[in-house]
């Protein structure tokens, strides 16, 4: 299921510089889709007027550095723990919006009994899943969502599920649970088209009204997760484009982009 | 509310905090600790208590003590109890605390180990909780009550340090104090107020509150080390706590903490009328240690006796405390037993072996 061009007309695209980013130069490797939900993430804080009443929660792996680019208070988290640490926030401070951008090892691996338990409990948080299938920070090794047969550094001959069991779809994990109130899959990366030399900004643009989505259900007191499919060429090792066209044509197979669960309907809004 | 209450040591420690102003309780339970959590969900949400708002719990240790994390870093005061194995799942959070300097507490209800062990007292946490039992160098503040009544009164004690130095404060109690159950007078315990400019409650214009443990760049890491050491040696100077009991003319000083301290006092007044001149010196606060009240007692006292229920722990500070200047002997007991007075007067009188 590839996301089609035709509906950037319905967005505004915002460029330069917005209050909730900092001026550091960024961190992340050329084609990276952190950079990209960086900027859709401080876009909506400046959208729904956030700066000066959220915490981001830092988590382990490449967003690691979130609080270096978000010009917003922030709170580091231990590996995995962070949908924890924004629970604490929560609790004490209703009345502040925390988020975290958590990778696919963090959220899905080492802390999924975190994010279960804080999606079980309701809790009025946000948290975006960058899911490249690998772990990118470490030097790509094997993650939780690592497709059969990719090559990393800890499957070299590629994974084998029947012995290291299979990937885990964190958004029909999570759209099974009672608790969430918006659970929702974004292919995230510019897409090739069938046209040669062409790409869809439909998945940016898609990912943009689902982080500004996922802050109004957690004003709405809900509990919201975004799941995006992203790249990580350096450690796929593959060209950028190459990187798009695998995550477009592999990614979305195993992991098909949709909406889990809407409680509130603010899809339909 | 003040008057005679007679209370279990854990339940005591959970009306401590509430009427030192607890804000939030995150919760896990495990035995011999579950009456902090049980004794603060009756308390929730009753008009007696309008700052205790947050009582949660969670799926786990780990999960707790990252709440608490979140939450102090709010600025609110928050507590939580456990016991040696989820004191063990608490060392990754006190690490990450430790370098993001937040202040709490936590207490571990002391039992026996390694592993599940029993439910018994024991003292051999002694270590992870003084030493900083997670990765990396940094301090813990311990108190160490031995009392029911100080049950009551540490939580006020300890938020009062934990956020004068930012700095997370273990109570360190055991198995024994916290199912005791004692008459003690509750405190006038004064909710204070503590400023917390530093906690990450959203951004106000260009100022904004970052609250982290990396440091990627060597010399900024460096300097926040740096920043953390020299914490510590103020606290080392300025908080070293303990109790002496007929130090002055001692010839034999017992050292010992908690529970233990209070078998000591009794050994001490029976060597004391068998002509014995024993004293006694029980640390209050196991980080910093009271290594100057130590080093006083052995301008006169030649004999140490350390009393641990433990393979031998705080014995070892006691030993750097001394610096040479006394001869040091450690009397244990493990399982989760005690030794009784009379063992001990027995040992002391035993003499050095």
């Amino acid at each position: 299921m590839m996301p089609e061009n035709g509906e950037a007309a319905e967005y505004e695209v915002r460029l330069g510089r917005v209050t909730a980013l900092t001026s550091k130069p960024t961190h992340y490797c050329a084609g990276c889709e952190h950079g990209v939900l960086t900027k859709l993430i401080a876009n909506a804080i400046e959208e729904l007027e956030l700066r000066e009443k959220c915490v981001v929660v830092d988590s382990v792996g490449c967003s690691v550095f979130a609080h270096d680019y978000l010009n917003v208070d922030a709170v580091q988290a231990a590996h995995g723990r962070a949908p924890a640490v924004m629970a604490g926030i929560k609790r004490v401070r209703p009345d502040l919006t925390t988020f975290a951008v958590q990778g696919d090892g963090d959220a899905v691996a080492i802390g999924l009994q975190e994010l279960i338990y804080a999606a079980t409990r309701a809790e009025p948080i946000t948290i975006f899943l960058v899911n490249n299938a690998i772990y990118g920070m470490t030097g790509g090794q094997m993650a939780p969502t690592t497709p059969e047969g990719m090559v990393t550094t800890t499957t070299p001959e590629g994974r084998d599920t029947l012995y290291t069991g299979t990937p885990i779809d964190a958004s029909k994990l999570l759209g099974s649970l009672d608790g969430p109130s918006y659970v929702k899959r974004v292919f995230l990366p510019v897409a090739p088209l069938k046209s040669r030399d062409l790409y869809s900004a439909a998945g940016p643009l898609e990912g943009a009204r689902s982080v500004v989505n996922a802050f109004k259900v957690q004003l709405a007191g809900g509990f919201s997760f975004v799941e995006f499919i992203s790249t990580c060429s350096v450690n796929w090792k593959m060209s950028i484009l190459d990187s798009k066209k695998y995550a477009a044509e592999v990614l979305t197979k195993v992991y098909p982009p949709g909406l889990f669960k809407d409680k509130m309907g603010v899809e339909r809004r | 509310m003040t008057g005679r209450e007679f209370v279990k040591g854990n339940e005591a420690l959970a009306l401590g905090a509430l009427k030192a102003g607890l804000n939030a309780y995150f919760a896990y339970p495990i035995t011999p600790s579950s009456e902090v959590p049980e004794t603060l969900a009756r308390l929730f949400n009753t008009p007696e208590y309008p700052e205790f708002r947050v009582f949660l719990q969670s799926s786990s240790e780990l999960e707790a003590i990252n709440m608490v994390i979140g939450a102090a870093a709010t600025g609110a005061k928050v507590m939580t109890a456990t016991s040696g194995p989820g004191f063990s799942l608490k060392q990754e959070g006190l690490s990450y605390a430790a370098g993001m300097e937040l202040p709490f507490i936590v207490a571990d209800v002391n039992r026996a180990g390694p592993g599940l062990g029993n439910l018994g007292p024991e003292q051999s946490d002694y270590f992870q909780a003084t030493r900083g039992g997670g990765h990396g160098g940094y301090r813990n503040i311990v108190l160490a009550p031995n009392s029911v009544q100080e049950m009551a009164a540490f939580p006020s004690l300890g938020f009062s340090l934990a956020f004068r130095y930012r700095n997370p404060v273990i109570v360190l109690a055991d198995a024994f104090l916290g199912q005791l159950k004692e008459d003690i007078v509750f405190p006038e315990i004064p909710v204070e107020k503590f400023e917390t400019p530093w906690a990450a409650t959203g951004a106000s214009g260009e100022t904004r509150h970052v609250i982290a443990s990396l440091h990627l760049d060597f010399e900024d890491q460096n300097r926040h080390a740096e920043h953390l050491l020299s914490k510590y040696e103020e606290i080392a100077r300025e908080e070293q706590r303990a109790e002496t009991y007929m130090v002055d003319d001692a010839e034999v000083v017992l050292v010992a903490y908690g529970v233990v301290s209070r078998l000591c006092k009794s050994a001490v007044n029976s060597l004391r009328e068998r002509g014995v001149r024993a004293g006694l010196v029980r640390p209050i606060t196991l980080s910093p240690f009271p290594s100057k009240v130590i080093a006083d007692a052995a301008v006169k006292a030649k004999r140490f006796v350390v009393v641990e229920l433990n393979m031998g722990q705080m014995v070892t500070d006691v030993r750097l405390a001394l610096e040479g200047k006394g001869a040091v002997e450690h009397v244990h007991r493990l399982g989760g037993l005690l030794p009784t007075s009379d063992e001990l007067v027995r040992k002391v009188e035993g003499g050095s072996r």
